[in-house]
């Protein structure tokens, strides 16, 4: 069996838009398909960096908190917009990712994997100690998203889930579109060829420290862009959000889906969320039951589950 | 004024011998086994339990000694079942499998012995303050400062003097040219994953007996040890150990004058590591 490409974004699509319909029927709910996709678009993100241009990040959780905050705290005390409160959640994600970028480009391998652990828990620091702001470990509550106002007609993102839903989904969708369309474009062939041997890239003549700064501001561009999503669906941020436990989910998500693969991290934060939505609902050492799982999913399925699916195709 | 900044710098001085202590164990196995043990401040609550466990049979310094060494094991039997598979794979592989660890350990630590911080005893003359005169320290301080330098100054014995810790080294430059020596890098993995977790039970032990315990203990241990490591320079045990000492004093001190920046402090310093000297303070050039 060949594994069509097309075919294969065209099914994506299919389960993605007729979510809302089938969800409540197998005795699931709207809102765990909404997180799903918010998820996948923070997995996926991070695969931009993690599976494209081979650079290990585990900070992330950082920027998606970020974006969460900007979020929470334009609506609550500037303005109460929906689309403004998402600007300043993104700039601010974006901002951070830019600035503590050139100082860990330099750095490979798990180097570069501890100073963004470390990196990202200052963040979570702030959140936490910035008590007069952010509310410390209580988070940034009462305020709620604000329907979307077009001129012609208003989207009720607040009071209708679906509504909800479909929005999230355009996000993700414009910004699933980006990333393959990056990933195509010469900037991402060149991460590519940085991933395979970075050596040789260097000696092409490509700033090969550049391009993987380029890379981390692009992926943590789209994780804030998850972050902001995840503030609005809950309505609410607390420091949990940008915690280092918070990164590890993203890169479970992206290795279990399969890293190699553009729709993977989608795959891994569908499997990832249901389980935890249903262990968490059964027993109360659900975290011994996560560990669990990330330790089974590196010893056993460290391709993804579309890894070993194209391996079979291919054999 | 200068007593207060005296007291903050020794303060600083035991935090950071703290530090130090994690921090050497996470640099020990990352040097030789390319894997950055997340679990390791799980294993610092074990070792913090499993002294409370024992203290009754034993006594403060039967489970001072005891519980590091059964810590220890724990470690070398995972290291065996667990880790051992994944050397030489992706270090993202070893990463997560070690963050896995951590949140069973904690919520397995949490099932055990619950949820709630439990009082640890330690021998009524040690945790008398020694002078009411000048300013407030326990005996316990001071004993744990003494003990620390003791460990650490074991441990550079051992990698020194001894036959193990002379392979350990000669394994973090290049451990092809080791194993083709005659070696076994399984072994010494083994035991240097072990020697790594002793010193994380250690610190569990003397942590409990000053912050108490509970399952979290070793989480706000962990962040500074990673930038003890990356302060110090990567691949340097020396590094490790001033790169541990000096986040502690910075911090200790900026408690006096701006004690909200106390945490921040450590990341600045951190960040201007980087920039100015990427590969840290005592770090080998070009190792990453």
């Amino acid at each position: 069996m060949k594994f069509d490409k097309r075919a294969g974004d065209i099914l994506v699509w299919a389960f993605l838009l007729s979510a809302p319909f089938w969800l409540p029927m197998i005795g699931s709910y709207v809102e765990l398909g909404t997180r799903v996709v918010i998820y996948a678009l923070a997995a996926m993100a991070l695969n931009f960096l993690l599976g494209y241009t081979g650079v290990l990040s585990f900070g992330h959780a950082a920027y998606f908190g970020l974006g969460a905050y900007g979020t929470a705290l334009t609506i609550k005390y500037v303005y109460p917009s929906t689309p403004l409160g998402m600007l300043v959640g993104i700039v601010l994600g974006t901002l951070a990712a830019a600035v503590i970028g050139p100082m860990i480009a330099r750095l490979r391998g798990v180097y570069f994997a501890m100073c963004t652990i470390a990196f990202g828990q200052v963040f979570y620091f702030i959140a936490f100690q910035w008590f007069s702001l952010t509310g410390g470990d209580d988070g940034v509550s009462a305020w709620h998203r604000m329907p979307l106002d077009f001129g012609f007609t208003t989207l009720d993102i607040l009071n209708d889930n679906k509504a909800f839903y479909y929005f999230v989904v355009a996000i993700f969708g414009i910004c699933a579109a980006a990333m393959a369309f990056l990933l195509r474009s010469p900037f991402g062939r060149t991460l590519l060829a940085i991933r395979e041997n970075e050596r040789r890239a260097r000696f092409l003549g490509i700033p090969v420290d550049w391009h993987i700064w380029m890379s981390w501001v692009v992926s943590c561009f789209f994780v804030s862009i998850a972050g902001t999503l995840f503030a609005l669906m809950n309505d609410f941020v607390d420091p949990r959000a940008l915690r280092w436990d918070q990164s590890g989910n993203f890169v479970i998500m992206a290795v279990l889906g399969g890293m190699r693969s553009f729709w993977g991290p989608l795959i891994g934060s569908a499997i990832f969320l249901v389980l935890q939505d249903y262990i968490s609902s059964e027993t109360e050492n659900w975290m011994s039951f996560i560990g669990l799982f990330f330790v089974l999913v590196v010893l056993f399925f460290p391709r993804g589950v579309l890894g070993i699916i194209r391996r079979k195709a291919t054999s | 004024m200068t007593q207060l900044v005296l007291f903050n710098v020794f303060n600083g001085l035991i935090i950071g011998a703290f530090y130090a202590l994690m921090a050497l164990g996470l640099s020990l196995i990352l040097n030789l086994s390319g894997v950055i043990n997340f679990a390791h401040g799980g294993f610092l609550a074990i070792g913090g339990y499993l002294a409370y466990t024992l203290i009754p049979y034993l006594g403060f310094w039967g489970a001072l000694i005891a519980s590091p060494i059964l810590t220890a094991f724990i470690g070398i039997l995972i290291e065996r079942v667990l880790i051992r598979r994944l050397y030489g794979r992706d270090p993202l592989y070893s990463l997560l499998l070690t963050f896995g660890l951590a949140f069973m350990i904690e919520d397995g630590t949490r099932f055990i012995w619950g949820a709630q911080s439990l009082p640890f005893q330690i021998p009524s003359w040690l945790s008398r303050p020694l002078s009411y005169q000048y300013f407030f320290l326990t005996g316990y301080r001071v004993f744990m400062v003494l003990l620390v330098t003791a460990a650490v100054g074991g441990l550079f014995l051992i990698l020194n003097y001894t036959r193990l810790g002379v392979r350990i080294r000669a394994g973090t430059l290049d451990l092809e040219t080791v194993s083709v020596l005659g070696v076994n890098v399984r072994v010494l993995r083994n035991l240097n994953f072990g020697l790594g977790i002793y010193l994380a039970g250690l610190a569990g032990v003397l942590a409990s007996g000053m912050l108490g315990l509970q399952p979290t203990v070793g989480d706000n241990l962990i962040m500074p040890s990673f930038i003890a490591i990356i302060v110090g320079g990567l691949g340097s045990l020396p590094g490790t150990l001033v790169g541990g000492i000096l986040i502690g004093v910075v911090s200790g001190v900026t408690t006096v004058f701006l004690p909200s920046a106390s945490e921040a402090v450590m990341y600045v310093m951190m960040a201007a590591v980087l920039i100015v000297r990427p590969r840290g303070l005592l770090g080998e050039e070009g190792r990453f």
